[in-house]
This record gives C-alpha cells, sequence and structure tokens, in this order.
C-alpha cells in the first residue's frame, strides 16, 4: 500500500543513503540521466533508448541472456571453487563430494554447468542475429571484434573448466583438445607445452587450467563485457531494423 | 498509442485506484519486491547450507593412547598428533590438553622447569594444567580418559573433566 512508498521516500531521505545516491528521487530528465551517470553499473547503459530498440524482436535480448548467464556462472562458479581443490586426486573426490555429500552441492554444479552449456548457445545466437542484422558494419566494427573475442574467451572458459572435474572424459577431451593445438605449424608443441606445464595432461595441466579458468579469463571477459556494452552506446545504440509498415 | 491521453486523467487510468483501493503500480511493485525477497531469503538460507560442510576430514577427537605400562609412574608424555599429554602420577592418569588457553598455540613440556610452557605468549602451566604465568585466561582442560576393554588407554577431547578426576589403573 502507501505504507512501502513512504518507506522508500524515507529511505531516500536517509542520510547513508544520501551519501550513496547523492540524488534525490529522478523526476525529471536531468535527474534521471543523472541517476544513470553517476552510477557505476548503470552508467554502461545509455540515458535515453530508442522505442524500436527495446522491442523484444530488436535483439531478442540474447546479449542480456548471455550476461545473466555469465552472472549465474560467476555466482555458482565462487560457490563451487569453496570446496574444490585443483590437485590430483582431490579434485575428482572433491567433485564427487559436491555431487552426493555437500547440501545443494548437485544443484550449483549442475546449475554451473548446464547455464555453461546454454551460455555457448546464447552467444552463438546472439552472434547470428547480430551478423544477420548488420551489426558488424561501420559504426559497429570494433564491438563486433570485440563481440568475436568475447565468443573465443566464453569456449575457452568452457573448455578449461571441462577439465576440473579430473574425470575420464576430462582428461581425454583435453588430451585431444591438446592435441589439436599441437597440429599447429612450427610453435604447436610450444604451445601445448605451455599449456599443459609439461607433456602429459597432468597435475600442472589441472592447476594451470584451474588459474585459467577461475581467474585469467574471467577477468578478460569482465573487461571486454565492459568495453562491449560501453560501445554500445558509444556507437549509437543497437543496429535496429527500418520501420517498415509505416510506409505500407 | 494516443497522445491525448495523459496518465491520470481517463477514469479507468491505472494510476488511480477507483474505490481507495491499491493503485496497479504500487501492487506490482510489492508483487515483484515481495517475491525477490522472498526468493533473495531463500538463497541465503541455502547458501548457508551450502557452506557449512556435512562431512569432515578431520583427525577423529576420541583416539586410543596405547598400553598404561606405556607411560612411566611420574611422567608427562606429549602425544604430537592429538595435541595431548598423558600424564602419570603416583595417583593414576589424566589426560591435559596442549593447546594453549590464551590464542590457541601449541604448548611445550618442559622436564627441566617440570611446566608446560608455550613458545608464542610466554604462559606457563604446572603438569596439571593450573596456570603459573602468563596471559592465558583459564587452565588447560582435562579430558576424559578411559581404559577400553582390552585395556588400553582412550581419550575423547570432546568432553572435558573436572581437574580432580584421576584414572587409577
Amino acid at each position: 500500500m502507501a505504507s512501502a512508498a513512504t518507506f522508500l521516500e524515507q529511505l531516500r531521505q536517509n542520510r547513508v543513503w544520501k551519501s550513496i545516491f547523492r540524488r534525490g528521487p529522478a523526476l525529471t530528465n536531468r535527474t534521471r540521466s543523472l541517476a544513470v551517470f553517476g552510477n557505476l553499473f548503470l552508467h554502461f547503459l545509455p540515458v535515453k533508448v530508442r522505442e524500436k530498440s527495446l522491442r523484444a524482436r530488436a535483439t531478442y535480448y540474447l546479449g542480456s541472456f548471455s550476461f545473466l548467464l555469465f552472472l549465474v556462472l560467476v555466482i555458482s562458479g565462487v560457490l563451487l571453487m569453496f570446496y574444490y581443490h585443483p590437485a590430483v586426486p582431490q579434485a575428482y573426490r572433491d567433485m564427487k563430494d559436491l555431487r552426493f555429500v555437500v547440501s545443494s552441492g548437485v544443484f550449483l554444479r549442475n546449475l554451473h554447468r548446464l547455464a555453461a552449456h546454454l551460455m555457448v548457445i546464447a552467444v552463438f545466437a546472439h552472434m547470428f542475429h547480430v551478423f544477420y542484422r548488420g551489426g558488424y558494419k561501420p559504426p559497429h566494427e570494433f564491438n563486433w571484434a570485440v563481440g568475436v573475442v568475447l565468443l573465443l574467451v566464453t569456449l575457452f572458459l568452457s573448455y578449461t573448466g571441462y577439465l576440473l572435474p579430473w574425470d575420464q572424459l576430462a582428461f581425454w577431451a583435453i588430451t585431444v583438445g591438446t592435441n589439436i593445438v599441437s597440429s599447429m605449424p612450427v610453435i604447436g608443441n610450444r604451445i601445448r607445452f605451455l599449456l599443459l606445464g609439461g607433456n602429459l595432461v597432468g597435475e600442472n595441466a589441472l592447476l594451470r587450467f584451474y588459474v585459467l579458468h577461475c581467474v585469467v579469463l574471467p577477468l578478460v571477459a569482465v573487461m571486454l563485457v565492459g568495453i562491449h556494452f560501453w560501445r554500445v552506446q558509444k556507437d549509437g545504440g543497437l543496429t535496429v531494423k527500418e520501420d517498415r509498415e509505416r510506409k505500407e | 498509442m494516443s497522445e491525448t491521453e495523459k496518465p491520470g486523467s481517463g477514469p479507468a487510468s491505472p494510476e488511480t485506484p477507483e474505490t481507495g483501493g491499491m493503485a496497479r503500480r504500487d501492487f506490482l511493485n510489492e508483487i515483484t519486491f515481495g517475491a525477490l525477497g522472498v526468493a533473495g531469503l531463500g538463497s541465503a538460507v541455502v547458501t548457508y547450507q551450502y557452506m557449512s560442510p556435512n562431512v569432515l576430514f578431520e583427525p577423529p577427537t576420541r583416539f586410543r593412547a596405547g598400553n598404561p605400562d606405556l607411560y612411566p609412574v611420574n611422567s608427562v608424555t606429549f602425544l604430537q598428533d592429538q595435541q595431548v599429554y598423558i600424564v602419570r602420577t603416583p595417583a593414576g592418569f589424566y589426560a591435559v590438553s596442549a593447546v594453549c588457553t590464551h590464542l590457541g598455540c601449541i604448548t611445550q613440556w618442559k622436564p627441566e622447569d617440570h611446566l608446560i610452557e608455550c613458545p608464542c605468549h610466554g604462559s606457563k602451566f604446572k603438569n596439571d594444567g593450573a596456570k603459573v604465568a602468563g596471559p592465558a585466561p583459564r587452565p588447560l582442560p582435562h579430558f576424559s580418559i578411559a581404559l577400553t576393554a582390552d585395556g588400553e588407554l582412550v581419550v575423547d577431547k570432546l568432553e572435558t573433566i573436572r581437574a580432580e578426576q584421576v584414572l587409577k589403573v
């Protein structure tokens, strides 16, 4: 009822609230813009959007959905890290413990796994949609390139995460995958050696893939996602279809 | 959408309740934030449960300390793995914690001084755990000690007993 509204009003008068958000209620266009500019998380978003780009068929929310899945993966992944040791053979035991012993462990593990599968699908769908919309054309070329790198980062995240359960599937997938890497001319074997930290898929490889999966690649992804979002508005908003209905 | 209609102007506007009830916007806001609150609270509970381990890989607190004949009379024996002193006096056996009651350092038995001494902040205890000097707030606790059916000492670190209680063998 009105109580919720008055509570919100009182909260806005609170000194702590004012020190964090600085501005009062966003009632005018100016204060609305300032609310977006003055917030680290919101400043990625445009102050104004065209109505067309809010329609479902403008994007099918594929980019937002990919980002949502990324957030789900970060949160569930950090929680899984509390129980996982990247060591042989403890890694496999920890994975089994998460499935059978830890409360909600099986839920978090499956959430992480399924969200990862879904994110690969969502990112691909996002890429195809942007491609068929012509979203790679000027002035969006740079953001298209950032998006392609983000697709690769997503795939690398999936691939490095694949080794971490340390089961037969993981072991042979990484064996096969790194052998594909080594088929690169001249530098292939060297890259495989660096990736595995040796010649075999062993303890070093597990630790390296863990660090890549939990630290390096997520940091790269967060940075590129930031640039990606920011460039959408700097490049003049989404690529939307011209309205044909008006001509008819 | 028509440009002439402004919010709050028509009789069927969603902004104004017709009969003193709740505005549609307030209703939707409360439903949404209520649902988010319930979901958030539930996630917090489930996360708390997840973060409390169900199985611990810690050493057992109840352990066998071997045959009583291993310990000569008037001796203090430090059991490294369990961090417990097995003390044998003419009166009998007792088990004293080796963990300092100050900040949890592992104490050492100094036979030359006949004292248990903590290396961290200099607390000193007698061999029955009574405090002699230092910042330790309490004496070292005694753990329950008993004999098994086959005549071995067994100590339970979860159960503390009064210092006067001694196991006679």
